[in-house]
């Protein structure tokens, strides 16, 4: 082969990684609208597991199908761009509910579905990659370098397109990419030609609806288009997530989570928000009457209002607005509105006009990190929907808004006598209301406070509100907090002084649990009150932001026993069916690295077939479970989790194919190895125990992002190396083996992002 | 149509086959089948409401209310894909994203609404019309409202053709609930909103409940009930339906 191929199959091969990539990241965002939050980690992560099977396949046929290694790169090339739209297509087709997942395990089969028809393209591209590396196996590392910069810059490039496009045309974006590359290399003319311009035809026919995201019956957006009346008014698309929102004049919206069941007052006409087809919101036409919002003095959230006058309030994740109307309606001097999606905000001003009012884009704890404020007030939102925060869908998101430290760092920003409110969703039995007071009272402890007299914590039928005081909490507070929860019909469940007859007067509960649970949390025996309690409800850290995952093992034999009453979906499903991934993908892997082995024999010179294996588990698994810690640390560093996790993906895999490239280019292997091996340990040293720095250190988020780049480039750069060196290696000794290690990195990689959920929180549960 | 009923046993066996667009032949014992399979599901229904009588304070649900669950046909009220399904105790898909209620739900919300046979009952959110049905073997008459229009039209075909002739079903928002038949002796409102509507409050009879089932589709329904006393006061309570309780020893 010449210079020239070389070059246009280099091309090729980072192109096609680009499409790939871009893929990936399409299809987390598609998922995440059309499904619950649950299955987009694990589909997607079942899905790559494509990869695994092309080296497996690979190793058993790939010696065929190198002496016309054209065509079927070529082919091979122009089934990922026909499948990556295709299977979606299909695939979203298919019945799945995972909300059924505990009453019908036929649902199982569904999901399989899902995973299988989604790992084909991934299958088609990986097969690319495999025959690249053995049909042209003295320049391993270059066509390594150009997967790694091209899945770099896919990365990327596809969070920027899907700024500009629907979700679904982006898909034709990444499918297009791919069949381009199948025109690339050398090939017979019938194969680069016919095929990729076959591909592009196929891609431009499938009809839009069949790509365009058709959401879960079950979910919010959906089910509200289904009532009489109801009309989409518009769409807007950004990575942030697809924000829908609804109109309805014949049964009109009235949003008003966590009002009394005494209210009676009327609710203004309101445009709903939703969020990838949940999580309504809803934003206020005021008709510039004062009484028209005040429903809004009806809400748990209200209660700070009674203890404060003429507050600076921040509201944070500002949503529709509800909270910033609440502000002003209660005479706020000023208020500062939060909110991260900037399409959300765009509608939000749109229907708010008030001077007081300033906005802000941006993520609530990057906002406070950098903020220097002082308020009155500072209020959180639930910004999850009732249905979905009972449904445990979310139990493996990570949450960033009700750690230990987000408490100390939203009370820092309280001045003298201020307030913090946290409004959440009523369950029973109680898992979020316990945890939240358990996560404040730590958070003080934290910081030499006693709790007890400088919290609150009062329920509605449908929502708690819990205050946190920068000052003890007075007489006249109290008296206050009683006067409200009389009129509005809410029970108190802890202020200082309640005794236990006044926590269950109102809305009455077999017993009042979250009264019960406040009083042992600040008493002696907390400890063991936590590790006695059946869901798992330590306070969430930074470290271990999972907030919404309560599930015990411990749980499982007691409501498998009580299924009949629906006791099994008390349990958090996320969990569990993080678990049922890990324990299918291990098996599944295992299959995929072992069945090879006996097609491929001995290798050459009886040299050992473990270590090789090992070599490149090891390389798998490391540089993912590196990614994803890298992803989480600089998250908060940065204070917009998509540009951090954006930045930390791009940029690993840009500059590991700069390690790559380099590693192209030393002559003694084995030296370069013990230098990128030791070089590695340092930067992963130099990560654990100085970096990220604290966030205050640069003021503009930009340069937050570039610096996130620089911090972690060097240790990316060496991590690039150890694989192509590797891989040379084993070029030069045994070349049938190529595609087995490549299929061992991509099962790795799999389980390797599996992995670091599970670990991190089993070990939040304590059950490591 | 009437798809023939599977034997209890072998419900494994049909839902495979039902999923493959298998159709068992029918036969004209299809009626005992059907029968058979709802009086097990009852006993179990029986054995749940014992379960859980520390919370909902019922041992045992009444005779007239496992009387009228034993009267109406569940599975003429689930679609077709899902009627091998129909009697096991477990909610199901009815399309719109909405779902038939779990049947020990659907006995305890009864139960809960302690209904007479000269009550005149309000719905908002007829669904399928099953909980309808329920309520018209016990009570005078039911008023049933649905915000969706092919399960009203559905649901008022369906209790037309099994002979409910006193239940009325209206497209429409229940939000106002349905003042011309007002006051009423129960109110349940099964399509559970943000809030309850201040109107339903108000067309509730004094001594009257109104039971409303919270909670995501296909998962513990916690309900709520709501009392109206003699003076017009209203006082509400959570009545959880899972016999679970979070904390361990005695606290």
């Amino acid at each position: 082969m010449g210079r020239r191929e070389h070059a246009l199959l280099a091309l090729s091969v980072g192109l096609l990684a680009g499409a790939a990539l871009a893929y990936q990241v399409l299809l987390f965002r598609l998922l995440a609208i059309v499904q619950w939050h649950t299955f987009v980690a694990t589909i997607v992560s079942l899905a790559l597991l494509g990869h695994g099977a092309a080296g497996t396949a690979l190793a058993l046929a790939g010696k065929r199908l190198l002496p016309r290694f054209g065509s079927f790169y070529a082919g091979s090339a122009a089934l990922f761009a026909v499948s990556a739209p295709a299977c979606w297509a299909l695939a979203q087709a298919l019945p799945f509910n995972g909300l059924e997942l505990v009453w019908n395990p036929l649902q199982l089969a569904w999901l399989a579905g899902y995973f299988l028809l989604l790992s084909l393209p991934f299958f088609f591209a990986a097969c690319c990659f495999g025959l690249a590396f053995m049909h042209a196996r003295e320049r391993i590392a270059v066509l390594y370098a150009a997967d790694l910069i091209g899945a770099g810059l896919g990365a990327g490039i596809a969070t920027g397109l899907l700024f500009l496009l629907p979700v679904e045309t982006a898909l034709r974006t990444a499918a297009i990419a791919g069949a381009v590359a199948a025109s690339l290399p050398p090939a017979p003319r019938i194969a680069r030609l016919a095929l990729p311009a076959a591909a592009l035809i196929a891609i431009v026919l499938l009809p839009r609806p069949w790509l365009a995201p058709q959401i879960t019956e079950f979910k919010g957006l959906p089910r509200a288009l289904s009532v009489i009346g109801a009309e989409v008014e518009a769409e807007y698309s950004s990575p942030y997530g697809l924000l829908t929102t609804v109109r309805n004049k014949t049964i009109p919206f009235r949003h008003a989570p966590g009002r009394s069941l005494t209210a009676t007052s009327e609710i203004p006409e309101q445009l709903a928000v939703f969020s990838d087809g949940d999580a309504m919101t809803a934003l206020i036409a005021w008709d510039g009457r004062r009484e028209s919002l005040s429903w809004l003095t009806e809400t748990t959230s209200a209660l700070p209002y009674q203890l404060l006058g003429r507050p600076r309030v921040l509201v944070l994740g500002a949503g529709g607005g509800a909270e910033v109307w609440q502000a002003l309606y209660h005479d706020a001097w000023e208020v500062e509105a939060v909110e991260i999606n900037p399409a959300m905000l765009m509608l939000l001003r749109a229907s708010l006009h008030d001077p007081r009012v300033r906005f802000h884009q941006g993520d609530a704890r990057g906002f406070v990190q950098s903020d220097r404020g002082q308020y009155d007030l500072i209020q959180v939102a639930p910004l999850d929907s009732y249905g979905g925060s009972g449904a445990g869908v979310q139990a493996m998101a990570e949450s960033h808004l009700y750690t230990v430290e987000a408490i100390a760092d939203y009370y820092a920003r309280l001045a003298p006598g201020g307030l913090l409110a946290l409004t959440r969703w009523v369950k029973e039995p109680p898992r979020e209301g316990p945890r939240l007071f358990a996560t404040a009272v730590a958070a003080l402890r934290a910081l030499g406070i006693d709790p007890g007299e400088r919290l609150a914590v009062i329920r509605g039928w449908q929502t708690s509100t819990l205050l946190v005081s920068n000052g003890d909490l007075s007489v006249a507070d109290i008296g206050r907090l009683r006067a409200f929860c009389e009129t509005r019909g809410f029970d108190p469940v802890w202020f200082p002084g309640i005794g236990r007859e006044e926590a269950n007067r109102s809305h009455l509960l077999p017993r009042p649990w979250q009264h019960e649970a406040a009083v042992a949390l600040l008493g002696d025996h907390a400890d063991r009150f936590l590790a006695d309690y059946k869901f798992h409800i330590e306070p969430a850290t930074d470290d271990r932001p999972y907030f919404f995952h309560f599930f015990r093992w411990s749980l499982l034999s007691e409501l498998i026993a009580l299924r009949g009453q629906g006791g099994l979906t008390l349990l958090d499903t996320g969990y569990l069916v993080l678990v049922g991934t890990l324990a299918l993908a291990a098996p599944l892997s295992l299959v995929l690295v072992l069945a090879p082995l006996a097609a491929l024999g001995r290798r050459p010179g009886n040299r050992s077939r473990l270590r090789p294996g090992i070599y490149f588990l090891c390389l798998g698994l490391a540089f993912l479970l590196v990614e994803v810690a890298c992803m989480q640390r600089y998250g908060l560093f940065v204070g917009q989790p998509l540009f951090a996790t954006v930045a930390v993906l791009s940029g690993f895999l840009v500059f590991a194919g700069a390690g790559s490239l380099m590693a192209s280019r030393l002559r003694d292997h084995a030296r370069a190895l013990r230098w990128a091996g030791g070089g590695i340990v340092l930067m992963l040293l130099l990560q654990v125990a100085a970096l990220p720095p604290p966030p205050g250190i640069v003021e503009s988020m930009p340069a937050r992002v570039i610096l996130t780049l620089v911090l972690t480039a060097p240790l990316a750069f060496l991590m690039g190396m150890p694989f192509p060196l590797g891989l040379s290696r084993l070029a030069a000794e045994s070349p049938a083996f190529i595609p087995w290690a490549w299929g061992i990195n991509g099962c790795a990689s799999v389980l390797s992002a599996l992995l670091a959920d599970c670990w991190q929180c089993t070990w939040d549960s304590g059950q490591c | 149509m009437t798809r023939c009923p599977p034997r209890v046993s072998s419900r494994w066996l049909a839902q495979l086959l039902l999923l493959a667009g298998f159709m068992p032949p029918c036969a004209a014992t299809d009626e005992a089948r059907w029968s058979q399979a709802r009086k097990a599901l009852l006993a179990e229904i029986q054995r749940d409401a014992a379960a859980t009588a520390d919370s909902t304070g019922r041992a045992r649900f009444s005779a007239r209310v496992i009387a009228a669950l034993d009267a109406v046909p569940r599975h003429r009220f689930v679609p077709a894909s899902q009627a091998g399904s129909a009697y096991d105790n477990r909610p199901l898909p009815i399309g719109h994203g909405q779902t038939i209620s779990q049947p020990y739900i659907v006995a305890l919300m009864t139960e809960l609404l302690a209904p007479e046979p000269g009550d005149v009952m309000l719905e908002v959110g007829t669904g399928s019309g099953y909980q309808a049905a329920v309520l018209a073997e016990l009570v005078a008459r039911v008023h049933t409202i649905e915000i969706v229009e092919p399960l009203a039209g559905a649901a008022s075909e369906r209790l037309r053709q099994l002979g409910y002739n006193n239940v009325e079903v209206r497209l429409g928002d229940g939000y106002h609930g349905w003042p011309e038949h007002a006051p009423y002796d129960g109110i349940i409102v099964t399509a559970a909103a943000d809030a309850i509507p201040p109107p339903l409050i108000r067309q509730l009879k004094p001594g009257g409940r109104m039971v409303i089932p919270v909670g995501a589709p296909f998962f513990a329904q916690d309900l709520i009930l709501l009392e109206k006393d003699a003076k017009g006061k209203v006082s509400t309570r959570s009545v959880l339906p899972v016999a679970f309780v979070p904390l361990t020893g005695d606290r």
